[in-house]
């Protein structure tokens, strides 16, 4: 995946697409042609709303239009927040092989605060319990081999909050 | 949940087509009717199998300003700083996690200076220090939990 241009890089979005994303943010519709009910629902076409949403696709604001599926639901209960202190003139290349991991689902490069907190690279792992999360860390440790200069692992003890973030 | 739900949750993961018909095409990747299909992804989003299922918008380029802030909250202390931080709808998320560092935030904010009110209001609200640690690099989001 290519790396976003963040914040630097955003996209004007007129009013069309404004409702489109407004349509579908809480998800697409579940009947044969989910289009169509956006469409009538925005008073445009059909094609103009495929069209309109390709372009955003291809324009990263949308990233695929897929299920999310709730990782406590499916066995997942060792969430954790991996966090490494790698060399700052390395971490966009460790970064990326870390990414490309198939059981990270986000890495982050993010600011040191030191001495308290030495680490700059953030990946999330997935796995059915803490011990295999482990597992799966001493994995990301082996691909950084000699750049790993130190790493923790935070499980998450409880949700205090989740809201749907609103996009618009 | 059987296997035929765990193959359609495999399946939905990787993403559906742009066009007309969608469900009929993963439908017959599948094998199955398309009204099985359709009935199978409401019960798994009724159940709460699946969080969500859609369009999945990057919402910092929607615009808008994001972060995550981490807190060395004392435990006695805990509810009462968890209080304060979730009064802000900019919150989005809020977790508690194993560590020193044991309170992490997620902010949702409209422009970058309502990060910095908002972290600055929370500090004087707690009288503790926040750790503000945007992402300044992106290297993948995205995964598959095989179901």
């Amino acid at each position: 995946m290519n790396k976003p241009q963040l914040k630097k890089e955003q996209f004007i979005l007129d009013d069309i697409n404004r409702q489109i994303i407004t349509a579908t943010q809480s998800g697409l519709p579940l009947v044969s042609r989910p289009y169509d009910a956006i469409a009538k629902c925005i008073g445009i076409d059909t094609s103009d709303v495929i069209r309109r949403m390709k372009t955003m696709q291809e324009n990263g604001i949308i990233r695929r239009i897929a299920a999310v599926p709730n990782h406590y639901a499916l066995g997942y209960k060792g969430n954790g927040m991996s966090v490494w202190d790698v060399p700052s003139e390395l971490v966009n290349k460790l970064g990326e092989q870390v990414g490309a991991l198939d059981f990270v689902s986000h890495c982050y490069h993010r600011p040191r605060f030191l001495p308290e907190w030495p680490y700059n690279l953030f990946a999330m792992v997935h796995a059915h319990n803490r011990d295999e999360a482990l597992l799966l860390v001493e994995k990301i440790a082996e691909v950084l081999g000699e750049y790993d200069r130190g790493h923790d692992v935070l499980f998450s003890k409880q949700i205090l909050k989740k809201t749907g973030m609103r996009l618009l | 949940m059987d296997d035929l739900d765990r193959k359609i949750i495999n399946c939905l993961q990787d993403g559906i087509p742009l066009i007309d018909e969608p469900y009929a095409e993963i439908a017959k990747q599948l094998d199955i009717d398309e009204s099985v299909l359709l009935q199978r992804i409401q019960t798994l989003l009724e159940n709460k199998t699946l969080s969500r299922f859609g369009p999945m918008y990057d919402a910092a380029k929607l615009g808008g300003d994001f972060s995550l802030v981490a807190i060395k909250v004392p435990e006695t202390r805990f509810d009462e700083v968890t209080e304060i931080v979730n009064s802000y709808e900019e919150v989005a998320h809020n977790y508690h996690r194993e560590h020193e560092f044991n309170m992490w935030y997620v902010l949702a904010t409209e422009t970058a200076q309502r990060i910095e009110e908002v972290n600055k209001s929370i500090e004087q609200r707690t009288g503790l220090k926040v750790y503000n640690m945007p992402k300044l690099d992106e290297y993948y989001i995205g995964l598959k939990l095989i179901a």
